[in-house]
């Protein structure tokens, strides 16, 4: 549905895609992601013809994104990372000017606002206006009039950013929803369990080059089973294990400040993208069955069923609310 | 055709948000320059034979259309820089051509719509002067010039900053120097021949013309036409460059 070949941006100052190629399949959610200023954002503005590649091809649904602009803006819809509804202007009409852009019949235009408002549970709200609603609902309208000229793809540029727990979940729900009824998912986003819930695969990204493309269980088992995040020397690292028997292993006998959990998609993000803050953290010696890989960020508790347990390292951080393990 | 509608719509539902607001602030200037140049200025005046208000009416006439018609590119960048809506059209099946004529399409309503409080104002201090089809031909020519202007600067301008550049250095000048407020005739000859390098002179010498009864000769609408045409080709022209 995606096919990407060599695409190529350079800016005066930087070049933004360094030679990309890609293949999405139909009805594939698919996730991209990469640090600030990897590249994704331009990957997007590209492929829906907001700017123009350097090099390389890429088509939509079979049409050249260069030599089919017209036929290939009708196969996507797009949710753009800023909010970019008219705010004056009522929910209906945002969609009906979207409508009449992409030629709909009048009939059709009413029958799709009331369809997509429908799915995105706006439906008593379509005559408020844009400036009324709260950051969600923007958001939901900006996805309901992606999805009113029924697109074979749907381009999501950060659709969550900014937005609380509860809503983020809420537009979990609706993009599964968009995917299962066969519409291809180009995802990007800084919320990495957001893509290891949602993703059928995904590629990480890193200074315009996409640096390994899967699934996200194929990059969680790689890491490994259990992540252990170590405090040392007032630097957070972690450390991967196949087993809970390797874990407690290198824990033996020592007294840590550190968290025990399942390794998810953000532990491989990390360790593919090279965000590493630190290295190895001071820490000596590796366990059996750790992997090579040091990453270091936050304690989190998305990713499955965590199991944290602490150890206590009385001499740096005695203050530490974490109870003893071990 | 149905693409261009819906640029221009939307142009025209944003305008009818603040309709009230738009139609007073429209109201103001021609009733301040009435006042100053017609009656404080202008009192026992005459130009050509003429009292100085029928010479000063079609003037503002003139200038109006282009003030609020080249005000489209205000609105344009208020969507690019501020709503961000222009991603909006360049991410829909919308060809260029359509999009810059819905646009010139919402700059010239804008602009007739401050002709006609500028005419009602006149109308109702008692200025007599005639509104045939060579007098609206004008309007319409001059709007459609300054609305393709507008467009095609609004796509070059990179900040809100660069836009109120191009109100100072392009639209002021050319407001009080094209021959609205007083005659170009007036001036010495070889700033005559710089003044008629503006299209607004053209415009005005057409307007008041025809507002006069006189008969207007071709080459000032001819002027007009061409510009015009030239503008809109550059408008679509830097739409294309607008995609970086």
């Amino acid at each position: 549905m995606i096919n990407i070949e060599n695409l190529q941006k350079k800016y005066p100052r930087v070049q933004a895609l360094k030679g990309i190629s890609l293949e999405v399949g139909k009805g594939e959610l698919f996730a991209y992601l990469g640090p600030n200023g990897s590249g994704k954002t331009t990957t997007i503005r590209i492929l829906t013809g907001l700017t123009k590649s350097t090099s390389g091809s890429a088509k939509l649904n079979g049409f050249s994104i260069e030599d089919n602009v017209l036929e290939c803006k009708n196969q996507f819809g797009l949710v753009t990372q800023a909010v970019n509804l008219d705010q004056e202007l009522s929910i209906r009409q945002n969609l009906d000017i979207h409508g009449r852009l992409h030629g709909m019949s009048r009939k059709d235009r009413d029958a799709a606002i009331k369809e997509v408002l429908d799915y995105v549970e706006l439906a008593d709200r379509i005559d408020s206006r844009v400036m009324e609603l709260s950051g969600g609902m923007k958001r939901r309208v900006m996805i309901a009039r992606a999805m009113m000229h029924s697109p074979r793809i749907l381009f999501l540029d950060e659709p969550t950013a900014g937005l609380d727990p509860v809503i983020r979940r809420k537009i979990w729900s609706l993009i599964k929803k968009i995917q299962q009824k066969g519409t291809t998912v180009f995802l990007t986003t800084h919320y990495i369990e957001e893509a290891e819930f949602l993703a059928d695969r995904v590629a990480f990204l890193q200074e315009g080059e996409i640096v390994s493309v899967n699934t996200p269980q194929h990059f969680i088992d790689e890491m490994g089973v259990w992540a252990l995040d170590i405090m040392a020397h007032g630097e957070l690292v972690t450390k991967y294990f196949r087993d809970m028997q390797s874990l407690d292993a290198f824990i033996n006998g020592r007294e840590l400040c550190c968290t025990k959990r399942r390794v998810n998609l953000e532990d491989a993000f990390i360790a593919r993208t090279g965000l590493k803050i630190a290295e190895n953290g001071g820490l000596n010696g590796s366990a059996a069955g750790a992997s090579p890989h040091g990453g270091a960020h936050g304690p989190h508790g998305g990713g499955g069923a965590h199991s944290a347990q602490s150890a206590h390292d009385s001499s740096k951080h005695s203050s530490n609310k974490h109870g003893s393990a071990h | 055709m149905n693409k261009c509608f819906a640029v221009y719509l939307r142009e025209l539902l944003i305008f009818r948000r603040k309709e009230i607001r738009q139609i007073l602030s429209m109201s103001v200037s021609p009733v301040l320059y009435y006042v100053a140049f017609g009656i404080g200025l202008g009192k026992g005046l005459e130009v050509g034979g003429k009292p100085y208000i029928e010479f000063l009416i079609p003037g503002l006439v003139a200038m109006s259309s282009m003030v609020y018609s080249f005000g489209i590119a205000t609105e344009i960048n208020v969507a690019r820089f501020y709503w961000k809506i222009f991603e909006e059209f360049q991410s829909s099946p919308v060809s260029n051509v359509s999009y810059v004529a819905g646009e010139v399409l919402a700059g010239m309503t804008r602009a007739l719509l401050a002709v006609f409080i500028i005419l009602a104002v006149g109308l109702l201090s008692g200025v007599k002067l005639y509104f045939g089809i060579q007098f609206w031909i004008a309007v319409i020519l001059n709007s459609f010039l300054f609305a393709s202007l507008a467009v095609g600067l609004a796509m070059l301008v990179k900040s809100h900053a660069d836009q109120s550049l191009l109100s100072s250095f392009v639209i002021t000048p050319m407001s009080f120097l094209g021959g609205t407020v007083f005659p170009v005739e007036n001036m010495p000859l070889f700033v005559q021949k710089v003044l008629y390098i503006l299209p607004l002179t053209h415009a005005s010498h057409a307007i008041r013309g025809a507002s006069h009864g006189e008969t207007v000769g071709y080459q000032p609408f001819a002027v007009l036409a061409v510009l015009g045409l030239l503008c809109f080709i550059m408008a679509v022209r830097v739409v294309v460059k607008a995609r970086d």
